[in-house]
């Protein structure tokens, strides 16, 4: 070995390109790749497989939780949503409109209260409620729960799916999950609030100084 | 009130808060009469665990007085002295079913749920003062504590009992418990533990009534030793000898038949790869120091089980699955589940077949509270428990 160290080649220029080589090809390999056949669906439950098909436009929120009480006593809660504003944080407000229509008002990303006019499309006791906004509402969105009984005695199963349009697409979404108002975050909340209520008949709250300590007065 | 409250790293003071209040109906409000300072709470004052909030109450190890109760709290009345869990049940979900009551699935308020659910999967249940990953309950080193669901956690205890004899109800004696309990003691079984804390201690008191034949108790404080030596069990001095070597002696060449981690994620001790994850905590590569674990799991014999009461909160490096698997090791872990423990051990207490006092080294007035976290924390040998008593500001340290 020489005292001098002379390298042959600039060695940062070689590096830099062989870096940018490989991410050139890596990108190729990735769009360039054999379609492959269609795989088989195997068991993957609904709310599971529709997120993973879902795009980018359409906002979509899928969570199921476990009550231990019986499904009509669960359905019976749920379907009684002049309640929710009782125990559920981001629900201001609930009116019946006629047999089928219903006025909500929800708080929404950026502090404001968003009002929706719901439209129930399908009601199956004990197994299935259906609703979306009408079509001149601020916000599109459409939902279902869907009740079923646990196994081994556990309850009832709630599965919630909810899809919106984000009213700024991507980048609207994007920030209200930074702000914790982002629809797919209050939706999980408000579920496990019902769960709570349900199994406890209080809503879970450490401080008086959040919104939810003002519900339970 | 006064009350203890975390302020950054190292900095805890006594400020005065506001007073609780009934927010719920099956809420009561205690009047603390004691409350101590726990080992986990040394994680809190290092700067640990993450969620903590500037002006956050500690304290999960108290009991006192029922002065207020919501409408809905049960038996429970005005004047009743009790216990209270640390962990906090809602006694009617599915894991409080299965009286798995740390897991409860109703005590983290949904807002704070999502921190835990994202870093370990599901959420946790709610902790009274340990940050917002369990809910950010204000705890009870404190003049008054709400406590919710009051219907299902705190015990009542008979006032001829001191409250030295039955504090530790509230955590540390039902942690030790289940510890030795998690170890399925059998006729003959050696058990060693690793930390002589108070859970540590708890640990083989409990697993010599469990029946354990041989408890070996492994730390580098002189005093912490002596007294698990007082408990009957033999105690290894890791800096003094070398603690597999020792183990596999004093086990005709087997290794213990159950391993207890009662050090958790602050392990002491200037050994190679303990050095290796301080330098990898101090750049945030990693959140915790396994060395006591990763020993433990090198010592315990095949087949063999390891207790892990020591409290970890997130990652930690170069653990080694492969003595884990390879030696077909049974691990079980987990924050106690209060409940399940408090009338045996309450019944235990009564009968004088356990006792909990000898582990107080210090009683002090909550104004005090910042000084016993700083003894607790840095004179570990003289220190082994500090309680503090709010009501002695009231009659000036009585």
């Amino acid at each position: 070995m020489t005292a001098r160290h002379h390298y042959p080649v600039p060695a940062p220029r070689l590096a830099t390109g062989l870096a940018l080589g490989l991410i050139a090809f890596t990108v190729a390999a990735v769009l360039l790749r054999r379609p492959t056949a269609p795989r088989p669906r195997f068991d993957a439950p609904p709310l599971a497989r529709a997120r993973a098909s879902g795009g980018w436009r359409h906002s979509f929120v899928g969570r199921t939780v476990t009550v231990s009480r019986p499904r009509k006593d669960v359905y019976d809660a749920w379907r009684d949503f002049m309640t929710f504003p009782a125990f559920m944080e981001n629900v201001e407000s609930v009116h019946v409109l006629d047999e089928t229509r219903s006025r909500w008002t929800i708080n929404a990303p950026g502090g404001a209260a968003v009002t929706l006019d719901v439209r129930m499309t399908e009601d199956r006791p004990s197994e299935l409620i259906a609703w979306e906004t009408v079509p001149d509402a601020p916000v599109q969105s459409s939902g279902e729960v869907r009740f079923a009984d646990a196994p081994g005695g556990r309850g009832t199963t709630i599965s919630l799916r909810l899809e919106y349009d984000p009213p700024l697409g991507a980048i609207g979404k994007a920030a209200a999950k930074l702000f914790q108002r982002e629809p797919a975050i209050q939706a999980r909340r408000e579920l496990k609030r019902f769960k709570q209520w349900m199994e406890t008949g209080e809503v879970a709250i450490s401080s008086a100084t959040t919104t939810a300590a003002s519900l339970a007065n | 009130m006064r009350a203890l409250t975390w302020h950054g790293k190292k900095d805890v003071r006594v400020d005065t808060v506001d007073d609780p209040s009934i927010l719920n109906s099956r809420d009561a409000i205690i009047k603390v009469t004691s409350t101590a300072i726990c080992g986990s709470d040394l994680h809190l004052y290092d700067g640990v665990i993450p969620t903590m909030q500037a002006g956050d109450i500690l304290g999960h190890e108290f009991m006192g007085e029922v002065v207020e109760v919501g409408s809905k709290a049960g038996t429970l009345k005005k004047g009743d002295r009790v216990v209270v869990p640390f962990v906090i049940a809602c006694g009617s979900c599915f894991f409080c079913n299965k009286q798995q009551f740390s897991a409860c699935d109703n005590s983290n308020p949904a807002e704070k749920a999502d921190m835990s659910e994202t870093l370990y999967g599901q959420q946790m249940s709610g902790l009274f003062g340990y940050s917002h990953l369990t809910g950010g309950y204000p705890g009870g080193q404190a003049e008054f504590v709400r406590v919710p669901f009051a219907d299902v956690g705190p015990i009542i205890v008979d006032d001829d009992l001191d409250d030295d004899e039955v504090l530790f109800l509230s955590d540390i004696l039902p942690t030790g418990w289940m510890a030795a309990s998690n170890c399925e003691i059998e006729e003959g079984d050696t058990v060693a533990v690793w930390g002589c804390g108070p859970v540590g201690l708890f640990a083989i008191q409990s697993a010599l009534i469990m029946g354990a034949a041989q408890v070996i108790a492994i730390d580098h404080y002189p005093h912490r030793l002596e007294l698990a030596r007082q408990l009957g069990a033999k105690a290894l001095d890791f800096e003094q000898v070398d603690i597999h070597e020792a183990l596999l002696e004093m086990t005709g060449g087997i290794g213990p038949d159950a391993v207890i981690d009662a050090v958790g994620l602050e392990s002491h001790g200037f050994a190679l790869d303990n050095l290796y994850d301080y330098a990898k905590q101090t750049l945030m590569l990693e959140t915790g120091r396994p060395h006591a674990l990763r020993q433990a799991l090198f010592s315990c014999r095949k087949g063999g089980r390891v207790s892990i009461p020591g409290v970890y909160g997130g990652f930690v490096d170069k653990f080694p699955i492969g003595a884990l698997m390879e030696k077909g090791l049974t691990v079980r872990t987990g924050q106690t589940h209060v409940h399940r423990y408090l009338p045996e051990l309450l019944e235990r207490i009564r009968e004088r077949k356990i006792d909990t006092t000898f582990l107080i080294s210090h009683r002090l007035p909550l104004e005090q509270a910042a000084e016993g976290y700083r003894m607790f924390a840095n004179e570990q040998n003289e220190t082994t428990k500090v309680v503090l008593k709010p009501e002695w500001e009231k009659t000036n340290g009585q």
